[in-house]
């Protein structure tokens, strides 16, 4: 095994989990959850021991504290991001629920013959919602096809977005291949037939901030489990404009301005999309550790974690009867590495290399029209984060070649 | 470890595929997914009365799930209803934890190692549900898959 550098040794003692003592973990399964913060970490434990309290709505000095803590994890979200006002950040359950909100609230302003475009890469998060919009609301969806090296046909976009489109939503990088989509020219086929364009950020937002005025795009989702912050919490950002044209996606306390038996006036954005108890020390741990990530050198973050990609990328291809997803140049994707060996199902893989330490998934990875056109029922998956080194690339690529050979 | 989890037996077993095939006309049939992986499987069988005539399955899966789909087609040919809830009942026993000796089918013991992976249960016990809801669904003749 290479020595890794004190740098990353470092780096890795601020995540408990890779802190801990004990047998060798290479946890390459940050795709689906990164490792913890001690900063995120700490700070929620901070709230809930001295600020815990209900947030916008008591008076008492605790009710103020939380407030306060709460709106600041605002304010960190929308400086990751670049947004133009805190305003502009709503706190959800996940990415997953942001979708959800935006296909049930900017959805219910769609008639019956618009159009939707996604693409057939999409995690089902950004799948299903649209789905059921189609169902309830008599929308048609569309979709981009996979191009070469299994990227999204953006060459496709003139042909898939009509006068009707009214939504072009899209991963901002698959999480499957990795690929990065080219927004550019998304955004611009969006504008020419004033049609909006989200980004589902899930993968993306792990890998160093966002800035969505710099894309152009309307609406921005992720979730904070990935960027190394807390479960049961995530963010939706969009612009001002839009959020105050939408109407609630669910209802309850907090967010309303009136009611009576009659009806209601909603509160502006965005409390307007937070009904109920937000997940306050969620949302504070995920703040600091957005706040931690901008305070990172993602330019040399990036470089290394290109390099680290490509090695890689090509000792697996490397490997006998092995094949990847995606694009073969790491400048192309986020850390993201599927594979499949023939004949070997990812599961019983993924089990192997289990056993030697290495933490990977295998199967669809809720991705499953995008299987279906890579013409296979699943694949494992590598993906990496900013504290794995060489030292976990070179164990899994020992570790696939033993998976081949006790399972052939 | 994982050399006992893929140990040979386990290969072989699912390698030789018993009972994989398309019956044209079966009475019964199951499609099961798992959908913790996107396994599945289609089990058809014919019945007399309790007893199953024939069984055909194809399966999509992992080695373990494709084992397990191996001895559900090389055991259930022949057997009667009762003996398949047996077997099922001692497999689930199997993966909680319990004794293997009393195994109806005495190839499920290949399995042992896989209760220390619960992850995997519903990797073996796929085939089994298949083969229980189509023997519970009973005869509807003219079914194909």
């Amino acid at each position: 095994m290479p020595a890794i550098s004190d740098e990353l040794t470092l780096l890795r003692r601020q995540f408990p989990l890779l802190a801990r003592e004990g047998p060798a973990l290479h946890y390459l399964d940050n795709a689906a959850t990164s490792q913890i913060h001690e900063s995120a970490l700490e700070a929620m434990v901070r709230h809930e021991q001295g600020a815990r309290g209900n947030v916008l709505r008591a008076g008492h000095r605790l009710a103020q504290s939380a407030t306060l803590a709460y709106q600041r994890a605002r304010g960190q979200a929308a400086r990751f991001l670049n947004a133009r006002d805190p305003g502009e950040i709503v706190f959800t359950a996940g990415a997953t629920a942001a979708l959800n909100l935006v296909a049930q609230s900017y959805g219910s302003l769609c008639k019956p013959g618009d159009e939707i475009v996604i693409s057939v890469a999409e995690h089902h998060s950004n799948l299903l919602p649209w789905q059921q919009l189609r169902d309830r609301a008599g929308v048609r969806l569309r979709f981009v096809p996979l191009g070469a090296d299994a990227r999204l046909d953006l060459g496709a976009l003139r042909e898939c977005v009509g006068a009707r489109c009214r939504l072009i939503a899209l991963t901002h990088a698959s999480n499957v291949t990795g690929a990065i989509t080219d927004v550019a020219p998304v955004v611009e086929r969006a504008r020419a037939v004033g049609a909006r364009v989200l980004l589902d950020g899930a993968q993306r937002a792990a890998h160093g901030p966002v800035d969505v005025q710099a894309l152009e795009a309307d609406f921005y989702a992720f979730s904070g489990h990935k960027c190394f912050g807390p479960g049961g919490v995530g963010v939706l950002w969009a612009r001002g404009e839009l959020l105050e044209a939408m109407p609630p996606a669910v209802c309850g306390g907090g967010m309303v301005e009136r009611v009576s038996v009659q009806g209601a006036s909603y509160a502006p954005p965005p409390r307007r999309f937070e009904a109920g108890t937000p997940p306050v020390a969620q949302a504070v741990g995920l703040g600091e550790a957005l706040d931690w990530m901008g305070r990172q050198d993602w330019p040399a973050i990036g470089r290394r974690m290109a390099g680290l990609t490509q090695r890689l990328i090509e000792g697996l291809r490397a490997v006998p009867r092995l094949h990847l997803a995606g694009p073969l140049d790491a400048r192309d994707r986020v850390p993201v590495v599927s594979f499949w060996l023939e004949d070997l199902h990812s599961h019983d893989v993924c089990q192997v290399l289990d056993e030697r330490g290495l933490a990977l998934r295998g199967g669809h990875h809720c991705a499953q029209p995008l299987m279906h056109a890579l013409g296979v029922e699943g694949v494992s998956r590598a993906s990496l984060a900013l504290y794995n080194g060489d030292d976990d690339v070179d164990a899994l690529l020992e570790g696939v070649r033993e998976a081949a050979r006790i399972l052939a | 470890v994982s050399a006992t989890l893929y140990d040979e037996a386990i290969k072989m077993l699912a390698r030789a595929a018993h009972g994989a095939g398309r019956l044209p006309a079966a009475h019964a049939v199951a499609r099961l997914d798992n959908p913790y992986c996107g396994d599945r499987i289609d089990l058809a069988l014919d019945l007399s009365g309790d007893r199953i005539d024939a069984l055909v399955h194809e399966t999509k899966g992992c080695l373990l799930c494709r084992a397990a789909a191996s001895i559900v087609g090389l055991r259930a040919p022949g057997a009667r209803v009762a003996e398949v809830e047996r077997a099922a009942a001692a497999l689930d026993a199997l993966l909680a934890g319990g004794e293997d000796a009393a195994l109806p089918w005495p190839e499920l013991a290949v399995f042992r190692p896989v209760r220390d992976h619960p992850a995997r249960h519903g990797c073996v016990s796929l085939p089994m549900q298949a083969l229980r809801q189509a023997v519970r669904l009973g005869p509807s003749p003219g079914v194909s898959i």
